[in-house]
């Protein structure tokens, strides 16, 4: 108790008593977005909907963000302690090339393997985005290049800044595999009417492939995908990827996103021979995001249907149908000048999760297959400005395997307290 | 600083405090550990070294298999942890077939990819079938908790067993299923072979594996489709097929393999719930008093073991890992060593309560998971279990719930 006295105490004092000048003038180096990136737009805008900042007369603009927390999780009474973790490390580069051409990259160093954790090996540094857009006309714009699939509304509006949360959802980054990036191209385009925004996106680009039901999670595991290291120059299937969404927006209420993406994922052919039968993957998102006037309360929330065409003489611990889902209310309660900061704002947050990676039952005895999580995680975040947050969250997470156990090092309850910084810059 | 700048600083680094604060100190904000009375995943009492070699095996046990770590092409399960969550019983959806003959001269079907059915297989491989002509029955998995102390059990113990029930009044007999034992398997200290070479065994339902690092290496080989430097030859379809001859590259290396033969060895045995319950006494007393206990003995004695926390100990397995005759009802027209097709090794019952957290919430016992209760189970037992089954059913209702009882509670 003493300890935490004296903490109390020197951090009140580290705070009250500031020194005049801690840190360089930051507006020496830095020229504001002027975005407010935790306002509403499409999230298909996402991946310009950024801080850039514009490098002198040239035109080029950069920008990126940054996210690192310490966690503490614990389950079923076993922990590993205290662990800091450096997640990623964004690089943006736009520029516009002529009028009506424009390129954006993003280059991201990331430890926080979202793929399949069996086979990764560590850190990643790589290309997430690197793409032309060029605009014929409002409604018909071509992207090419490295693009990010529009499933859902999560995979291309994910930057760690904008959440009150220290994890991205699970059933986005374990079952979906968000972020999907793919080479590929497509249009897309948008519509304004009055308070009404209409948008619509269709690409082809490279896929899944056969680990998606072969890796080392035992389960139907999408996001295995990501850890081919040819899958930027080899489709498995030979087949397009097809993604499309469709949004409808409205400034005074929300956001609904509808989207779809599948195709043969299975290399079905090998050197002009065929050698198994073509098996799809088919998925369905609904997307929602939007705030409730008066209140000021933000809910995004996102929920994913899966379905894969699986070998009929397969385990049925690799499931043909998938569900899973996050809520977050985001409640601002605190708004105005905090200490030297104009547009601060804390908020309380949730997140609600669920996640079920075998939905269905097993044909040996008619029982429900489980294989399944439910999480929620309260929040409270602290943002000196729209572009950085401070967060503090808690979480409580409770597990089946497939069979409804839920007692074991790697399943069962599961607790855990994370504070993490993230930015952009 | 403004009196609203100043609330909002405590805010914080209250909150921020009572993080820190609960990190180190409040325990109710997270899990405690499960009781060991209702968990099977912890270990005997381990030197740091033994304890680092075991959480390895558990990290190995647990670990789920691709076709990049050696998986198939023709497997049951993608990895221990499938067949025995949380080192428990098996559920029905990763059941094994084996195949094979009436008689105990050994499998004549290893050609055809004999003696266990590749239930599953990987996309573009032609599922394995039963090859004409062959016997087979349907195997759940037995529990892992406790294993490394029936292989401590000295063959004396079983053998002396064994003699013991030759003026049962009951009929029980039973014997040690003596099979012939691979070149890998090194024998156990103070094994007692048969003059033809062959030693008693005690893993599997037909006690036909000698000890459990034979039975790892069948576990990954069989189940998993995984070669190891003991097993080289992947599972095969003979259809499609020849005989494999030149033994693959290991899927799995000696240290990893060691890895996990050690971590079943050094499992916890279950511990039983309510042990002074007077319903569970009452339904123990019954339990011996109607014969159970003659074949599910309670009490079994190790010897030496090179592992100290396995060595000299007396434990509570309910099984006398002898095989017998469980009746025409348990008849499957399949031998392994010499076990016979109606020969059964007694289950041990520990961790039997336990079941229904691995198997759905029901429970799926006997050797196939026929049984769908423990009533229904002990009404399946023939043969030489027949007059202890039907002395069962001539007990009071309230004597009949307590045996139930104390079956749960282990």
């Amino acid at each position: 108790m003493k300890i935490t006295l004296s903490v109390l105490f020197i951090t009140i004092s580290l705070f009250y008593f500031q020194p005049a000048s801690a840190q360089i003038d930051s507006s020496l180096l830095n020229t504001p977005a002027k975005k407010d990136t935790a306002k509403h737009t499409l999230s298909m805008d996402a991946i310009y909907n950024r801080p850039f900042k514009k490098l002198g007369s040239s035109s080029l603009s950069i920008g990126g963000y940054v996210e690192s927390d310490v966690q503490y999780t614990n389950t079923s009474g076993i922990t590993n302690g205290d662990q800091f973790q450096f997640r990623r490390f964004s690089l943006f580069v736009s520029s516009t090339i002529a009028p009506h051409i424009k390129f954006l990259s993003e280059i991201e160093y990331e430890d926080d393997p979202s793929g399949d954790a069996g086979e990764a090996a560590g850190p990643e540094f790589g290309v997430e985005y690197a793409a032309l857009d060029i605009e014929f006309n409002p409604l018909i714009n071509l992207r090419g290049g490295m693009i990010l699939n529009p499933i859902g509304g999560f995979n291309e509006n994910h930057d760690g800044p904008k959440y009150e949360f220290t994890d991205r959802p699970i059933a986005m980054t374990q079952m979906l595999p968000d972020t999907w990036n793919n080479p590929g191209f497509g249009l897309y385009g948008k519509k304004y009417s009055g308070h009404w925004m209409y948008g619509y996106e269709a690409y082809v680009t490279g896929g899944f492939n056969d680990s998606i039901i072969n890796n080392s999670q035992g389960k139907t595991f999408l996001p295995a995908a990501k850890s081919s290291i040819t899958r930027f120059n080899t489709s498995a299937s030979g087949e397009p990827l097809y993604t499309g969404k469709l949004s409808f927006g409205n400034d005074q209420i929300g956001e609904l996103g509808l989207s779809y993406m599948g195709g043969v994922y299975n290399t079905w052919r090998v050197e002009g021979a065929q050698v198994d039968n073509k098996r799809s993957v088919n998925v369905f998102d609904v997307n929602f995001n939007g705030t409730i006037p008066g209140l000021h309360t933000n809910i995004i929330s996102e929920w994913a249907w899966i379905f894969v065409d699986i070998p009929p003489d397969y385990t049925p611990e690799y499931a043909h149908k998938q569900f899973g889902g996050f809520i977050d209310i985001v409640q601002p309660i605190i708004h105005g000048r905090i200490l030297d900061w104009d547009n601060a704002t804390v908020n309380i947050a949730v997140r609600g999760e669920y996640v079920d990676w075998n939905d269905g039952n097993f044909a040996a005895t008619g029982q429900k297959m489980y294989n399944d999580l439910w999480s929620i995680m309260p929040a409270i975040s602290f943002r000196p400005t729209p572009q950085t947050v401070l967060r503090l969250n808690y979480r409580r997470q409770t597990q089946n395997d497939i069979t409804g156990n839920k007692i074991g090092a790697a399943i069962g309850p599961t607790a855990g307290l994370s504070f993490g910084i993230s930015t952009y810059f | 600083m403004k009196k609203r700048n100043l609330l909002i600083l405590i805010l914080f680094i209250f909150t921020f405090s009572a993080t820190i604060v609960s990190i180190t100190s409040c325990k109710k904000l997270f899990p405690e550990m499960i009781n060991p009375e209702n968990g099977l995943c912890g270990p005997i009492t381990l030197t740091n070294s033994q304890t680092l070699l075991f959480s390895a095996g558990n990290d190995q046990f647990f670990a789920n298999r691709s076709s990049a770590t050696g998986l198939g092409p023709y497997f049951v399960a993608t990895g221990c942890g499938s067949c025995h969550s949380s080192d428990n019983r098996g559920h029905p959806f990763t059941i094994l077939t084996r195949f094979g003959q009436t008689d105990s001269t050994g499998n004549k079907f290893l050609a055809e990819g004999g003696p266990q059915l590749g239930t599953f297989c990987l996309p573009g491989y032609t599922p394995e079938t039963i090859p004409a002509g062959a016997t087979s029955t349907k195997l759940i998995a037995p529990i892992t908790a406790g294993v490394g102390f029936l292989e401590a059990v000295p063959d004396s113990e079983i053998i002396a067993m064994a003699d013991a029930n030759v003026n049962n009044p009951n009929g029980v007999r039973g014997h040690p299923n003596y099979n012939t034992i691979p070149s890998y398997v090194t024998p156990l200290s103070g094994a007692i072979p048969r003059p033809d070479g062959k030693y008693i065994c005690r893993f599997g339902r037909k006690a036909a594996v000698y000890n459990l690092f034979q039975q790892v290496a069948l576990a990954y080989n069989h189940d998993m489709g995984i070669t190891s430097s003991y097993m080289p030859y992947n599972p095969f379809n003979y259809q499609e097929q020849a005989v494999p001859t030149t033994p693959s590259t290991p899927e799995i290396d000696n240290d990893t393999f060691y890895s996990v033969v050690f971590y079943v060895t050094a499992l916890q045995t279950p511990i039983q719930r309510n042990a002074t319950d007077a319903t569970v006494v009452q339904g123990q007393n019954a339990f011996v008093k109607i014969g159970c206990a003659d074949c599910h003995k309670q009490n079994l004695t190790t010897g030496y073991s090179p592992i100290a926390g396995l060595a000299y100990q007396t434990f509570q397995p309910f099984t006398d890992l002898l095989v017998h005759d469980m009746g025409p009802g348990d008849d499957d027209h399949y031998t392994e060593g010499d076990a016979l097709t109606s020969e059964w090794r007694t289950t041990p019952l520990w961790g039997l309560g336990l079941a229904p957290g691995v198997q759905g919430g029901d429970v799926y016992l006997m050797h196939d998971g026929r049984a769908h209760s423990i009533q229904q189970a002990i009404q399946m037992h023939g043969g030489e279990s027949a007059v202890s089954a039907a002395n069962f059913s001539k007990l009071s209702s309230a004597d009949q719930t307590a045996v139930i009882k104390f079956l749960q509670s282990l």
